[in-house]
């Protein structure tokens, strides 16, 4: 791709952009949020269209004016939200759109056969005929991957594929991307997880801005270098972390279960300390806190806050002994996209300034102004809509919405999945801040450096048990996954 | 359009009134025009420009216009809500028969049988709304299965033929005047007040724009998202017992015909106001131009002695007009 230039009104979203990706390699596009990898890959697969620039494929220039043209050209991309038919089997969804037909009717027979062996000759243990539904979300992007593969693709472009898979599958997701670049097909792979990087690949581009900043090979870089290229400055502290001596127990759980997904959980949290919970995916840690912050009807356990024993029925209650929960899905957990960031901030306070039909305007944007301040969130007003910002900027509103309801508890699943660097690092610091001041926190992550780097102790859950506590002598990658994978 | 300004007068004062103002005619623009566009096609047309603009005709487009309003004030939350109450209609027969009912065959007193006719519309929206909390069962089926039930009763109730009600009192609601505006306007302008009330200064709007948006996220912020349905489901049947009263006092009678496709055009009104099918978005503001659309409309084509089949064709293109152009513009501001 050559000088890429793309306008949307108001912006120019790619500013001379180019990228070059040799065949049989992995290569990385680094960048924060709104750096324009996205939009720089949506010009490459047909849905945006450049105003100026030229893509050429194995030396050919090609027009690429449609999703279409862009599959005809051996171009797939895999996005960072699947976009498979839950209802419909693998085979369905590989040949979706071009299934092949026995006269008038769809080959059924043909399609599944044919799902199969591509299933098979990528070492997929999945049967074609299997609901996509019932698949997990790594099963499900190895299926995007067969289908993408299936179109004799040159170029593979992953977007954030670890981004909700555990590292064992991460390992298999890897494993897959080598034998493909060992067919000679070239992957663009865009991650915000500087280890992957060593892991996987090649040569690395880095964008800022809209603009191109510069391209490296992996194994002369290093993270520091490619992190300062992607700010634009240096970061010196990335872990922002003074460790305290923790106060009285604020948390005590014994026993939590929820019947299905969290089966027996006991730990306790302290004030001004950081709780790290590591697992892998479906290890139960997000179950077990649904069931603390009262989204689980029945539970089994005991809960104690400040040494007496509660029961929480719904989130109203955990609200009102000082929990928040901030969610891990987001998009689907977290945020009303079409509404304001005044309106994402304040659902949780109502009360402090709506007195029946009274609302008191002013109240409310002094809240939301409070909350974009202290994390500052960057936002041109409090009246935009909060589905236009990105990612690390939609996290914080929301992280500012459940500080509003002034909790003891803070907890945090995956708070910084899906958030460029610079804005992971303003959320470290701001747990740090609030930890200081006493606040306990609760941190789910699959991030381990994340865990190792911030937690004061780390949990460890399998399968719905915690197996482990570690402290921070004891705490390492090692450490965590012997016990994650008990 | 004195409707219009009673939403707006009790909006806060100063700058603040003039920002909502300014957004409200930015939201808006594309339908503003549409019906600035209509009035003055009508106002300078040979055919309508002697009847058009007199204060008769005024008062007679908005008396037409409110009952569908009333309707479309519940039905805008009940979509943003994500859902769909078809029940409406039948409501409006349903309440209209038993307020008649109520009045030519127990001779109750008027007010009673008034409240009775509201009550239908109460029950019948809390039984929607139950159903649709509890279970989930979608709207459209739940509304779908009700329409059926209040249409059926109504009949039974009637025996298929009118009830009749001869008083002048009977009029005042439907047919009445309270000064020179006709009762109906005057209901609508509290029906407006009371929901762009609701939907812009409580709790419980915030929570509509909540659950309609995202419910997962309602959920986890710890709202009651049955709790919202079933209100949202509540009001919008007390609007179709509303409706059904004045209606019949304006037919001077109950009938269970009365009210047959008034739900569509509910739903016309509120997506021809730019509330999204989708949920999570709408305002009420919208869906009165949404209403005052529909009805000039209806006005100057009878006016210019169009052909009333043709006048289901007109409405059709009319509406899918006016969606599209929003569906245009929204592409628009989105890319």
């Amino acid at each position: 791709m050559k000088g890429i230039h793309k306008r949307f009104p108001g912006v120019l979203a790619l500013n001379d952009v180019s990228l070059t990706v040799k065949a049989g390699e992995v290569h990385a596009l680094l960048g924060e949020n709104g750096a324009g990898k996205s939009t720089l890959i949506k010009v490459l697969g047909g849905i945006y269209i450049a105003e100026e620039g030229e893509i050429f494929i194995e030396g050919k220039k090609v027009t690429i004016d449609s999703v279409k043209a862009a599959h005809e050209n051996g171009v797939a991309i895999i996005h960072q939200e699947l976009v498979l038919v839950p209802y419909m089997t693998v085979a369905e969804n590989i040949f979706l759109g071009r299934e092949p037909m026995k006269g008038r009717l769809v080959d059924s027979r043909k399609m599944t056969e044919d799902a199969q062996a591509l299933l098979d000759a990528n070492g997929m243990n999945i049967s074609a005929d299997t609901l996509v539904g019932s698949l997990t979300i790594a099963q499900q992007q190895m299926v995007e991957i067969v289908k993408a593969i299936s179109f004799d693709s040159k170029i593979l472009v992953m977007d954030e594929p670890t981004s909700s898979i555990s590292d064992k599958e991460v390992d298999s997701l890897f494993e897959t991307m080598r034998s493909l670049t060992a067919k000679g097909v070239g992957i663009i792979y865009i991650s915000h997880k500087m280890s992957e990087l060593e892991q996987i690949c090649d040569r690395v581009t880095v964008m800022r801005d809209g603009e191109y900043v510069a391209t490296r090979v992996v194994k002369e870089t290093n993270k520091d270098e490619l992190i300062a290229l992607m700010v634009g400055r240096e970061l010196t502290n990335y872990y922002t972390r003074d460790f305290l001596k923790p106060g009285e127990v604020v948390l005590k759980c014994e026993h939590i279960s929820d019947g299905k997904m969290a089966k027996d959980a006991s730990f306790e949290v302290r004030k001004g300390e950081i709780v790290g919970f590591a697992g892998l995916v479906g290890a139960g840690r997000s179950e077990v806190m649904k069931c603390i912050f009262g989204l689980t009807k029945n539970y089994k356990g005991e809960i104690e806050i400040d040494g007496s024993k509660v029961q929480i029925h719904n989130p109203i209650e955990a609200m009102k002994y000082g929990i928040a929960l901030v969610p891990e899905d987001r998009k689907q957990e977290g945020i009303y996209k079409i509404q304001s960031i005044k309106y994402n901030s304040t659902i949780e306070v109502l009360g402090e300034f709506i007195k029946g039909i009274f609302v008191n305007a002013d109240k409310e944007e002094e809240i939301t102004q409070k909350y974009i301040d202290m994390l500052s969130t960057k936002t041109p007003s409090q009246d935009q809509l909060i589905g236009n910002l990105s990612g690390g900027n939609q996290q914080k509103v929301i992280i500012g919405r459940w500080l509003a309801t002034n909790p003891k508890i803070l907890i945090l699943d995956e708070p910084t999945r899906g958030v460029d660097v610079g804005a992971k690092s303003e959320i470290y610091a701001i747990m740090n801040d609030l930890v200081k001041q006493g606040m306990a926190i609760i941190m789910i992550s699959s991030e381990l450096p994340e865990i190792i780097n911030m937690s004061d102790r780390t949990y460890v859950m399998s399968e719905g048990v915690v197996t482990g506590c570690l402290s921070r002598d004891e705490v390492s990658q090692e450490a965590i996954m012997q016990l994650a994978a008990n | 359009m004195a409707e219009e300004k009673a939403v707006a007068t009790q909006g806060a004062a100063g700058s603040r009134f003039s920002k909502a103002a300014k957004v409200y005619f930015k939201e808006n623009m594309g339908i503003i025009a549409a019906l600035l566009v209509m009035c003055i096609f009508l106002a300078v047309n040979p055919l309508t420009s002697s009847s058009f603009l007199t204060q008769k005709n005024v008062f007679n487009v908005l008396r037409q216009i409110s009952t569908n309003l009333y309707l479309a004030c519940g039905m805008t939350m009940v979509i943003i809500l994500g859902g769909i109450d078809l029940s409406v209609g039948s409501v409006i027969a349903m309440s209209g028969c038993v307020a008649a009912g109520c009045v030519s065959r127990y001779n109750l007193p008027l007010a009673v049988a008034l409240l009775c006719g509201v009550l239908v519309g109460l029950v019948v929206g809390m039984f929607n709304g139950y159903v649709i909390s509890s279970t989930t069962i979608p709207p459209f089926i739940v509304t779908l299965a009700t329409m059926n039930i209040a249409k059926g009763l109504a009949y039974v109730y009637t025996g298929g033929s009118p009830v009749r009600v001869v008083t002048k009192e009977w009029q005042f609601v439907g047919a009445g005047y309270i000064g020179p505006v006709p009762t109906p306007v005057v209901i609508l302008a509290v029906v407006l007040f009371v929901t762009a009330l609701i939907m812009n200064k409580t709790k419980l709007g915030r929570h509509l724009y909540a659950v309609g948006g995202n419910a997962q996220a309602a959920e986890f912020s710890g709202i009651s998202v049955a709790k919202v349905k079933f209100l949202v489901h509540t009001y919008s049947g007390i609007m179709a017992g509303l409706a059904g009263i004045v209606l019949a006092s304006r037919m001077y009678s109950g009938q269970p015909t009365a009210g047959d496709g008034a739900e569509m055009d509910a739903i016309a009104a509120v997506v021809v106001g730019g509330t999204s099918m989708a949920g999570g978005s709408g305002k009420i503001g919208g869906t009165i131009i949404g209403g005052l659309i529909i009805g000039v409309l209806n006005n100057g084509l009878n006016l210019m002695n169009v052909n009333s089949f043709w006048q289901y064709v007109v409405k059709g293109c009319v509406i899918l007009l006016a969606v599209y152009v929003d569906y245009i513009r929204n592409k628009k501001s989105k890319l």
